[in-house]
């Protein structure tokens, strides 16, 4: 298992392919993305790397971060993300990690904090399907029905369906399809939509219910080793698409 | 420019289309590219466009209706589309509606369109 990245929304586009298919794709950007800790055996009793993404200002960050930021030689960071990874997969601290983390073509879980819907009712939250618009149906077109039986069992049970709050909750889609990535600029073009507001944070994984490429970069694709592969790289990139 | 702003500007510019300057009104030739197994030709469709969506931006999108055996028929093309070979003006129509979407309810006479004699290219700069 290694290491996911964290990523920000950027955006929607779309991109049109030399066959004429269009595709619509976010665009997620790896803003500055570096190890900052790991997690080991012996310390913690599990393994893992923690990674922070884009830039905070120092005045900003707590005393306690900023010591542990100090203590990777790593600038501020906005957003910390653990991720657990294989022994074998540790990643140096202070390591950047670049954008061909992913393969084209390659699959991959997207988690993400979706958009808040605030209090909604139980036709949006759980897709009911309301009451009749006539015979009779007074000022409750849109309510839940029945919540239950009689005297016999005389509660509602729990985990009932109900309106209340919905979204601003983590979310995963799996099995998204990365359809190209752009090292320069640390973009990863995921096909379809992920959760989450423009701007947001999302982590990507590659996905667990699809077997990953065999050519996958272990533990990780480095910023600074990518400039000595990458020449090495382009190519092999190019014959793919 | 934001980033998403500045990949669409960096794909219709990697794209290389050369779009002509047309509006809702204006007959033209669309040549899309067909293909059949193997191969593959450039079928033309030719019609009144009653309708352009979302500017010159990279999603956009027009669409063209013609009455082929006497049945309307529409056909909606992304403007960026790669299965697109070329488009072209046929005839300028003067219309005073950015959609046309009255057209679909008249036959004959009353669904014909004046032409616009004193058309004017834009400005050189203006990416149509």
């Amino acid at each position: 298992m290694r290491s996911g990245v964290i990523a920000k929304k950027v955006g929607m586009t779309r991109l049109f392919m030399e066959d004429g298919k269009q595709i619509p794709v976010t665009v997620l950007q790896l803003d500055n993305l570096q190890v900052v800790a790991q997690r080991t055996n012996d310390k913690d009793g599990y393994t893992a790397v923690q990674l922070g993404a884009g830039a905070a200002k120092a005045k900003r960050t707590s005393k306690a971060m900023r010591g542990h930021f100090a203590a990777a030689k790593v600038e501020p960071k906005r957003k910390v993300a653990e991720f657990r990874v294989a022994e074998d997969n540790l990643i140096e601290v202070g390591a950047e990690i670049a954008a061909n983390h992913y393969l084209d073509g390659q699959f991959v879980d997207v988690s993400g904090t979706s958009i808040g819907k605030g209090f909604a009712g139980a036709m949006k939250r759980h897709n009911f399907g309301g009451l009749r618009a006539s015979h009779g149906v007074s000022i409750s077109h849109r309510s839940h029905g029945s919540t239950g039986q009689c005297q016999d069992p005389g509660k509602v049970f729990k985990g009932k369906k109900m309106a209340g709050h919905m979204g601003a909750a983590k979310v995963t889609t799996q099995n998204l399809q990365v359809v190209k990535t752009d090292v320069d600029r640390g973009l990863v073009f995921i096909k379809g939509a992920v959760p989450g507001s423009k701007g947001g944070w999302v982590t990507i994984k590659d996905a667990v219910k699809k077997a990953a490429p065999a050519d996958l970069p272990l533990p990780a694709a480095i910023k600074s080793a990518a400039a000595a592969e990458a020449p090495a790289e382009a190519p092999a990139e190019g014959g793919e698409e | 420019m934001d980033l998403i702003a500045q990949l669409e500007a960096e794909q219709i510019a990697a794209l290389g289309k050369d779009i002509p300057d047309f509006k809702a009104g204006d007959t033209i030739r669309v040549g899309f590219k067909v293909t059949e197994g193997s191969r593959s030709r450039v079928q033309n469709y030719e019609g009144v466009c009653i309708s352009r969506k979302n500017g010159n931006g990279i999603a956009g999108s027009f669409t063209v209706r013609k009455i082929s055996f006497g049945e309307g028929v529409e056909r909606v093309f992304p403007l960026y589309s790669t299965n697109i070979d070329s488009i072209t003006v046929v005839r300028r129509g003067r219309v005073r509606r950015s959609k046309l979407y009255y057209l679909r309810s008249r036959r004959g006479k009353s669904a014909r369109i004046a032409e616009q004699t004193n058309y004017r290219a834009p400005k050189s700069g203006a990416t149509s």
